[in-house]
Parts: C-alpha cells; structure tokens; sequence
C-alpha cells in the first residue's frame, strides 16, 4: 500500500534525507521518499501492517528532528 | 524582508541581541573575565544548538550539525578565540534563519504556481438558486455557473453563455480562447467575460486541475541521478569530515609529545592543531549541497509548469537535457490530426454521396480522425439503426453490416487481407478503401495539415543539438515523404503498426548516444511512451492513457514546447552542475587551506552557511523561464 502524508516543522533539507535513510531500512518497508520541498513523506508498506510501521516511520523522523510530525 | 513567522521574528531579535553583547564585549573596558564577557552573547545565540546537541547525543545522532556547530564554538572557547566563538555561531544562525527564509519564500513561490485549486464551486439547484459548494462535492451532471473573472472549478460543457477564458494557468499562454454552448471547458481556466452554465462532467477527483496538481505534487518522488548522488554523498562526507578533523588535531599533537617532533610541525603547538581541527567540523555540513540540487529542480519543474509543460520528476528533466534524438508521432502531434476529405473516387456502379455514407456509418462509433472526417463530410443524416456487427481491426480499419450489406472501411492492407483489388490514387494523402459485400466500391481520400509551429519547432530542436529527429507514422510512405519534406524531418518510418512503432523506437533508442526522447498523443502511443527514456504526451488533444504514460505532458499541443522544455531542462541542470561544483570546491579549498592553518574558523562558517544561501540563490534562478 502507498500512502502520502504531509509533514509539518520538517526544517532542513539534510534531516529529510536522514529520516527517509532511517524509514527506508524499517522492516515492512517497500520505499519510502520525503520531498523536502512539498514537505511530503510518501510511504509504500506491507499493508495489514501499515499502521504500525507509520508509527515507527514517524519515532524515526523524531529522532532527527524532535519537532517533527506527521499529518494524517 | 517581511512575512516572517514568529519562529523566525525571535530568531533575529536573538541575532540582534547577541551581536549588541558581542560589540560590547569586544568594545568596552573590561569590567570582569573576558571569558565570562564573552559566553553571555554566546548563550544568547547558542543555547537552542547546545541543547540540540546534548539530546542528539543520548539519542546516537553523532553527526548531527548542531553538535558540530556546538563541539567547533566549546573548543574555540576553550582555545581562548572566545570573539571567535561568539561570531561563528552567530553567523551560523544568520545563515540558518536566510536559509529557512529563502526555501520558505521560494517554496511557496512555486506554489503560487500551481495555485489552480478552486475553492469554490456555485451549484445550480432545479429551483434556480445558486449555492457555494466545495469542488469535490459537485457530482457528474450537476450544472454550475461560472461567473466572469472566476476560475472553472472543474471541468464540463457549455450549456449556457457564451465567454473567452484565458487558459495562461493551464498552458502557459494567455491568448484566450473563445466558446460557445457545446464546448468542453477544462477546470483551472479563468472565465473571462460572460456567464456560463456548465454540465459538469468529470469529478473533481479526475479533473484536469486534481490531474495536474497530483502530478507535480509526485514529481517530487522521482528523484534524479544528481539528486542520489548528493543523498549518498552527504551520507559520508560529514563522518569522513570529522574523522579527518579527530586525525588532524589527533597525530600532530602525539607527535609533539615525543622527544624529536618531525620537522614540519617545528613552531607549532598542539592548541594550533586542535583549532584546525575545528574549523573542520564547522565545514562538515553538507546543508548547502542537499537543499540546493532539489530545489533547482524543483524550481526547474515550477518554471517549467508555468509555461504549460508538466515534468513528472526530476529524473526526467535530467533525461531530457540529454536527449539528442526525438521521435515524433506524425498525427496530432506535427500535424493538426484534422482530417478532412479532400477528394471521393467511387468504383463503377456507386455514387459519391453513397460511397461517403457507407463509410461513414460504418465508422460512425470510431473516434479515430479519419472516422470523425468521413462523418463530417457525410451531408446526410446517420441513423445508427442502420448499422450492426461493428468490428475494430487495429491499424487495419472497421468492418460492420449497413443495410443488410457487409461492408469494410480501412487502408490497403485491410484489402490485402481480405484478398481485394484496391485502386491506386495519385493525389497525396491519406486513402480509406471500401468495399461492399467483399467487391471493391472505390476510396476516400483524406489529408491532414501540418501545425502552425511544427516546422519552425524541428528547426529550433535542431540549433539545440538535437541530432537526430524521426517522424513515424501509420500513413503510406508517400504521404510520410511529402509531411516530412513539408516539416524539414530528414528520417521517418511510415506504414507502421502500433506494435512497429515500439519497435522502431528500441531500434533508435540502442542506435542513440544520450537520450531518445517520444512525442506522441494517441491511445497508440502510450505503449511507445512508456519506452522511450522520456515520453512525451501532447495533452489538449491528447489521450488519458498517453497522458498515464508519458513522462512529460505538453498542456497544449504546440510542438515547438519540447524545445522550451529542453532549454528549461538544460538551464536546470547548468544550475545543478554550478551548485554541485561551487559548493564542493569551495568547501575542499577550505578544508586544505583551514589543514595548513590559512584559513580561520570564518572563512569555515562562509564555506558552510554563506555557500549553501548562495547555492540557494542561484536554484532559485532555476523557477525563471528562458527566454526563446
């Protein structure tokens, strides 16, 4: 399942590369970009766990950026 | 500067604060330890880095910048550069606020572009009021009214009113175009004169404004060849930085402590060491490269949007800067896909008006032009009562039954297959045979126009560089010769098949050097769309499932756009390459002259904040529009 979600506070190019290297290597994860200009996350999962897997998607982009948050 | 937030606003009175305290710090006579003087600015301006910092640290964030920022100032106070600390750090947040500033206003610029998303629309109820709804609200078949100076919400047919609209937000040209009751209106044009009652007959989900907005909103997710490049780049150029800064202060000093230091670090003294090693980490950001080739993109893909070319990602727009062979579809895309019939030649024992009728009404449910021609040059009324068993022989024709007759409307090599005689013709064209009950009944012909734009559009393809340009067709080979003549096209293959035409494309994509790039905008052509390195769909005219599968779609269907998307594609990626290459230059001149000690801890804060808002600067020269 692909999913498109926006972001709020994401506020510097490089952190957005940072979290979609660490989202990319989470287990159940098919690909994952976040355009840093659209300030879009845009997340293709294993779908009956996709719930789970965005809840970790966004504890990583935490670790990057505490302000960080995704809009769903 | 304006439009600040109020993120922003308190960052620069802190910027204001902090520099007040450093000049004072630096000017007044010393009323205590100058260490003392000097961390009260550095607190001002630092705190929410050093904070930062710490928490990245419990959380394994090594190479986080703000704990390289916070590491290089704690050292140079712990050197005694305490003016020095002080001023690096504030510079740092001065780059950091222009930074945010100028994606932010750049961000929302080419937002402002495709700011074709109605807010608006005013329903009709049968009872004559009129009501303000959401877009997505209205349904298929619900009628509307579009006011002057307003912009469509969504697409539909005139029933009502007659107007011009000014399509420049689709497009990207403001000549406005004229309609009347009947007329399909796309969503995202603007209402220039009249009153018009529009049926609506796409939701909103699937209207050309939705259609467009998805688009460049996913083009983001493609990501170019560059744009890895720099990703991966960054990932080990900041660890490599610092490892490089740890051996820099690391190696001479444990060499100063044996009894004969070598000589060339004779003079020096292990502090000197460990503030080269600082002006290391301040350089080992890599913000200025990772923000400023995205958004030169993205201001390439903004810019080009503006002009009525739609670039599905960033990948494409680098494909297309190096496209030196262009294949065009010859119908509807070099020419005007208007058919029209030009001359009728019946066998013996059938009459022109009959002739014309038989095949009209056999092609009478096709959408294909040459159908549309034969029914429009049929002056009688076509009842499709008349009609049954119609069947569709791909780039053959149509057979069906007309009257109790079998009849079959198609080119020759329909007749070869069904073993007939066709007549030749010596008018140029395009010839639609027919036969009744399986005995030949004589041909239409039917030729098409070449577009305005189409001949200056190859020349203009060609002073770009662009090597080699192929017309293919389905027409006969004498029609192609006499288009591509007509056109300045040197090469062309006629009397393709849908299936042929994949073909010959993979023939000319293995002969091209760079990059092949397709024009087409039939239902045919999506096959060969998806295949070219980057396929390109004409889109006023054009199909939806061409649309699905090309790369790039031309909103009008001008030819000479695939030389301003080319010059756009190419403009981008000089501003990727000088982006690429001033940042990395600058940076490694720093970081050799900052390893011999020539370059302080300021120019370091140049080489990572005052590069990247260059670099920014110059992307955003990215969104502007070339000139032709």
């Amino acid at each position: 399942m692909k999913k498109r979600f926006s972001m709020e506070n994401l506020d510097c190019a490089n952190c957005a590369a940072k979290m979609e290297a660490a989202i990319s290597k989470l287990d159940g994860v098919h690909s994952c970009t976040i355009s840093f200009m659209t300030q879009k996350l845009t997340l293709e999962a294993e779908e009956d766990r996709f719930d789970e897997i965005l809840e970790k998607a966004e504890a990583a982009c935490k670790r990057v950026d505490r302000d960080c948050r995704i809009l769903r | 500067m304006g439009a600040l937030n109020a993120k922003e606003r308190r960052m620069l009175l802190r910027i204001g604060a902090a520099a007040v305290l450093l000049v004072l710090a630096w000017r007044l006579p010393p009323v205590g330890p100058a260490f003392l003087l000097y961390l009260l600015p550095y607190a001002v301006i630092g705190w929410d880095v050093l904070y930062d910092a710490g928490r990245n640290i419990v959380r394994g964030q090594v190479f986080d910048e703000n704990f390289l920022m916070a590491l290089a100032t704690i050292g140079a106070f712990f050197t005694g550069k305490y003016a020095e600390a002080v001023f690096v750090m504030l510079f740092y947040q001065v780059g950091e606020l222009f930074q945010d500033y100028a994606v932010g206003k750049s961000r929302r610029s080419i937002a402002a572009l495709m700011d074709i998303r109605p807010d608006v629309a005013n329903l009709a109820g049968p009872d004559g009021t009129v009501t303000a709804v959401d877009p997505e609200d209205v349904a298929v078949g619900d009628t509307i009214v579009v006011k002057p100076g307003e912009r469509v919400p969504l697409d539909g047919l005139v029933l009502e009113g007659r107007s011009t609209l000014d399509t420049a937000a689709l497009t990207g040209e403001s000549a406005p175009r004229e309609i009347q009751p009947g007329d399909t209106v796309l969503s995202g044009c603007i209402n220039q004169r009249g009153l018009l009652r529009l049926r609506v007959t796409k939701p909103f989900s699937e209207s050309t404004v939705a259609r467009i907005l998805d688009l460049v909103e996913n083009a983001s997710e493609k990501k170019s060849r560059s744009e890895q490049f720099i990703t991966r780049f960054a990932r080990y150029y900041t660890p490599c930085v610092v490892l490089a800064a740890l051996a820099l202060f690391a190696v001479p000093s444990l060499l100063l402590l044996l009894p004969a230091p070598p000589a060339f670090l004779a003079g020096t003294v292990w502090s000197q060491w460990l503030h080269r090693a600082l002006v290391f980490l301040v350089i080992s950001c890599p913000c200025a490269l990772v923000i400023s080739v995205p958004l030169s993109f993205f201001g390439g893909i903004g810019g080009a949007s503006r002009c009525g070319i739609l670039v599905k990602g960033s990948n494409y727009l680098e494909a297309l800067a190096h496209a030196d062979t262009v294949v065009f579809d010859k119908t509807g895309t070099l020419t005007r896909g208007i058919f029209a019939v030009t001359a009728v030649h019946p066998a013996q024992g059938i009459s022109e008006a009959q002739l014309l009728e038989y095949a009209a009404l056999t092609e009478q449910w096709s959408d294909h032009p040459i159908s549309q021609s034969l029914r429009a040059a049929c002056p009688a009324a076509l009842d499709p009562a008349r009609v049954t068993e119609v069947e569709e022989i791909a780039g053959h024709g149509v057979t069906a039954r007309v009257d109790g007759h079998t009849v079959a409307v198609g080119n020759s090599r329909l007749m070869e297959r069904m073993g007939v005689n066709a007549l030749p013709c010596e008018l140029p064209g395009t010839l639609v045979h027919v036969t009744v009950d399986g005995f030949y009944a004589g041909h239409i012909v039917i030729s098409d126009l070449p577009k305005d734009d189409a001949r200056a559009a190859i020349a203009s393809l060609r002073t770009q560089g662009v090597r080699r340009i192929v017309m293919l067709t389905g027409d006969t080979d004498a029609v192609a010769a006499h288009t591509a003549a007509q056109l300045g096209v040197d090469e062309y293959r006629a009397e393709l098949l849908p299936g042929d035409k994949v073909e010959a494309t993979e023939a000319l994509l293995a002969e091209a050097a760079g990059k092949l790039a397709f024009v087409g905008d039939g239902i045919n052509d999506a096959p060969v769309l998806s295949r070219a390195d980057v396929g390109i769909a004409m889109g006023a005219m054009g199909a939806d499932a061409a649309i699905e599968a090309a790369d790039i779609v031309l909103m009008d269907d001008h030819p000479s756009k695939i030389a301003v998307a080319i010059s756009i594609a190419r403009r981008t990626m000089t501003i990727v390459r000088q982006n690429i290459i001033f940042a990395l230059g600058v940076k490694a001149l720093v970081l050799l002259l900052g390893a011999l000690g020539y370059a302080g801890m300021w120019a370091a804060v140049f080489a990572d904040v005052g590069v990247a808002v260059i670099a920014i600067l110059n992307a955003m020269r990215a969104l502007q529009v070339p000139k032709q």
